[in-house]
């Protein structure tokens, strides 16, 4: 067996370099508690109407009372619903999405809004918008012939009484 | 003396039917390109894109692959072990099967039953054709892993105690990391996709569905790259006229890629709720392991470059480079090669990163990132590969080398072309997988200038294309010339190695301890839980 020294030396420099990077994202996840939106939650996406929390009437943002909120969407064939949103910037706002057919991508451009909404599971993305403006909701993933045309928007408005 | 391997015929076969495949589908992706730029209105068409991008994602990713592979290993095998394909008929077997599963999926792609893209994500469900032709290709290339792992065994039956040669170990490692990494898409296949769109399942769970994709879809980037990675370390270093710098550090990277490549699919289910953070915290640590082997080749490459450089005379810190045989298709395509990988690598980091990959995920960065490591990096060296071996095995002369040097370059331009504005349109927020931009925000307009910059590399790559295709063409009329395939030898010679370098048994273990852990929980979830599934959905 021969390692050369000098390549030993790079394995070395590669292997630094490795746990360098993943200890920046290590940090990340656990000092300042960013994941990805993840977790197992079942639902059944053909009676998303008969939920209490995805039925239409109850779509869109809700002020928690306690600085916080939530706001709650469906993703369905070719758009996202409610297909206009309005939610206070600055605002750690819990998001809630469901697909009522079949798979999709919400992506909010220069946000971290984004995540897959699958059919038979809840998406749950926690987030605080930075910036008010307009942005657009676009469906990342191919969902059918009209995935180009499946996108809504999300306003982000100053905070009432501020 | 004629060196015919027996060999030849079926890695001939393979070759022209990759690129035969690989002709139409570039063929497409102008199509494409234009297509979805909205400058040219008449073109405008959901139902046709989609069938289009269906068809060239399949052929590119499953069928270009999967024959060039083939083609690769067999020739590779029979003129490094230095013996014949055993069972012959056996490995045509396989070859066929895989063309019949071709031409079963080809149909329901060109009539527009199957745009469901390359990834046939559920629950859009296409023509069962589709899912049972598409494994039928892969169940062909099983015949080619069963024909690379007996070739080995043979051979180490036949030389007890000395190492495989370099190839043949690198050609073993990716037959036996495909046969783990079919596990998961042919179950998906074989338990969900087939019998549910045939009516005999109602549902499929969606979640399962994509955590078994995901399960092949990272390790079958490393299935493409490792003839690739082989050329690297076996040919190119004899071509340049050089040695290469350790024979060792190959089998480790060839190790590390067949280990570490499989348990780590879940950086492409970041963005996807049904699995926990924790598990997706895990992957991410071992697809960083990944990076290793790759940061480890593109060491001992660049050292066996720089030895051949010295020996050319090339002098000082720099004047190695300017030395090297640059009218050589291998040292072109090697050098591109590279400097792609190089580009490509920072934006794999970018995308394997846990907090980074949401800034990116399923935007047209995506697109440009595995055009430039796949269609760049890994195609420009199967172009290598095919410059190198035709003339070897018709035994007759490359019909123009100047020529396949102007092809490799104007490929290495195309795809930066393509590729560099995709990554920035990425950025500016453009989803990838769109036939249009209908999208009423001011953001659009950015967008405009990468569009045109796309169509202009995408007309390259096809020049690029057709110069390939009439070069080799025209290589089986010309001129004959007797050459051997003859591969570098590492500058220490490696006659014998540590038994873990020069066989899979114990690796096999390890691999299935660390996919039991990796994925044993998260794939038993849907079985543990009450889960909901979807019926099929038409485009
Ligand atoms: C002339 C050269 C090429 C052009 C113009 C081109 C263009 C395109 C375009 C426009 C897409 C659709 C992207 C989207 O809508 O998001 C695409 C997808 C794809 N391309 Fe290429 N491409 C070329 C060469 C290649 C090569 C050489 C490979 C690999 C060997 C490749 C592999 C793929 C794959 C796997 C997809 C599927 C992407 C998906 O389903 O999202 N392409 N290509
Ligand atoms: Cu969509
Ligand atoms: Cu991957």
């Amino acid at each position: 067996m021969h390692i050369d020294e000098t390549e030993k030396k790079w394995v070395w420099i590669t292997v630094i370099m490795t746990v360098i990077m993943v200890g920046v994202l290590t940090a990340y996840a656990v000092g300042s508690n960013i994941h990805p939106p993840s977790g197992f939650e079942p639902i059944d996406s053909t009676r998303l109407h008969l939920t209490e929390e995805f039925a239409e009437d109850n779509l869109g943002y809700k002020d928690n009372g306690d600085g916080t909120g939530t706001l709650t969407m469906v993703g369905a064939r070719y758009g996202f619903y409610p297909s206009r949103v309005e939610v206070p910037v600055d605002t750690p706002i819990r998001i809630r999405v469901a697909s009522a057919d079949v798979l999709h991508g919400l992506h909010v451009p220069f946000t971290n809004y984004t995540t897959m909404v699958v059919p038979g599971y809840v998406s749950e993305v926690n987030t605080t918008f930075q910036k008010t403006g307009d942005f657009s909701v676009m469906c990342n993933e191919y969902c059918g012939l009209g995935h180009d045309h499946m996108w809504s928007r999300l306003k982000v408005v100053p905070k009432s009484g501020s | 003396m004629s060196n015919k391997e027996n060999s030849v015929g079926i890695g001939l076969a393979n070759f022209w039917v990759a690129l035969g495949f690989m002709t139409v589908a570039v063929l497409l992706g102008v199509y494409q390109v234009a297509e979805r730029s909205g400058f040219f209105p008449s073109l405008e068409s959901p139902t046709l894109y989609f069938a289009s991008v269906s068809t060239h994602g399949v052929l590119m990713g499953f069928v270009l692959t999967t024959f060039f592979i083939m083609g690769f290993g067999y020739y590779t095998a029979t003129t490094s072990l230095k013996m014949p394909i055993p069972g012959k008929g056996f490995a045509w077997f396989g070859f066929w099967l895989a063309i019949a599963g071709t031409l079963t999926a080809a149909v329901p792609l060109l009539t527009g039953n199957a745009s469901v893209l390359y990834t046939m994500y559920p629950p859009l469900a296409a023509h069962p054709a589709f899912y049972i032709g598409a494994t039928m290709l892969v169940v062909g290339s099983w015949f080619w892993c069963i024909e690379m792992i007996w070739m080995m065994l043979r051979w180490k039956k036949a030389h007890p105690g000395e190492a495989v040669p370099l190839v043949h170990f690198g050609n073993t490692a990716n037959a036996i990391m495909w046969l783990w990494t079919t596990i998961g898409v042919g179950s998906e296949a074989l338990f969900q996709l087939i019998p549910w769109s045939l009516g005999l399942l109602e549902t499929i769970d969606v979640g399962l569905a994509r955590t078994l994709f995901s399960w092949t879809l990272h390790a079958i980037v490393y299935f493409w790259l490792f003839p690739a990675y082989i050329l690297l370390y076996t040919i190119m270093p004899k071509v340049i006229g050089g040695k290469l710098f350790s024979d060792e550090m190959g089998r480790i990277a060839f190790v590390m890629l067949l280990v570490f490549s499989v348990p780590i699919g879940f950086h492409h289910l970041y963005m996807d709720p049904f699995q926990e953070a924790g598990w997706k915290f895990l992957h991410m640590f071992g697809t960083f392991m990944v990076a290793l082997p790759t940061l480890f080749t593109g060491f001992t490459v660049i050292a066996s470059m720089e030895i051949a450089g010295r020996l050319r005379g090339g002098k000082g810190l720099f004047g190695w480079i300017s030395a090297l045989p640059w009218k050589e298709p291998v040292m072109v395509a090697s050098g591109a090669a590279m400097l792609l990988l190089t580009f490509g690598g920072f934006g794999g980091i970018i995308n394997a990163s846990y907090s980074l990959n949401v800034m990116v995920h399923n935007t047209q960065w995506v697109t440009g990132h595995f055009h430039l490591i796949f269609g760049g990096t890994t195609v420009i060296l199967y172009f290598a590969a095919a410059y190198h071996m035709f003339p070897r095995m018709l035994g007759r002369k490359l019909h123009s080398r100047s020529m396949a040097v102007v092809q490799l370059w104007l490929w290495f331009i195309g795809m930066l072309v393509l590729t560099l504005p995709w990554h920035v349109m990425g950025l500016l927020g453009q989803p990838r997988r769109i036939s249009s931009a209908p999208y009423d925000d001011p953001l659009v307009q950015q967008w405009n200038i990468h569009e045109a910059a796309m169509i202009v590399g995408g007309v390259i790559l096809f020049i690029s294309t057709v110069m390939l295709l009439w070069n080799l063409y025209k290589t089986h009329s010309g001129p004959a010339q007797e050459l051997q395939m003859e591969y570098a030898e590492a500058i220490h010679p490696a006659p014998r190695v540590p038994q873990l370098l020069n066989g899979f048994a114990f690796w096999n273990v390890v691999i299935g301890i660390y996919l039991i852990a990796s994925y044993g929980y998260p794939i038993a979830q849907f079985f543990l839980n009450t889960t909901y599934g979807a019926t099929p959905w038409g485009v």
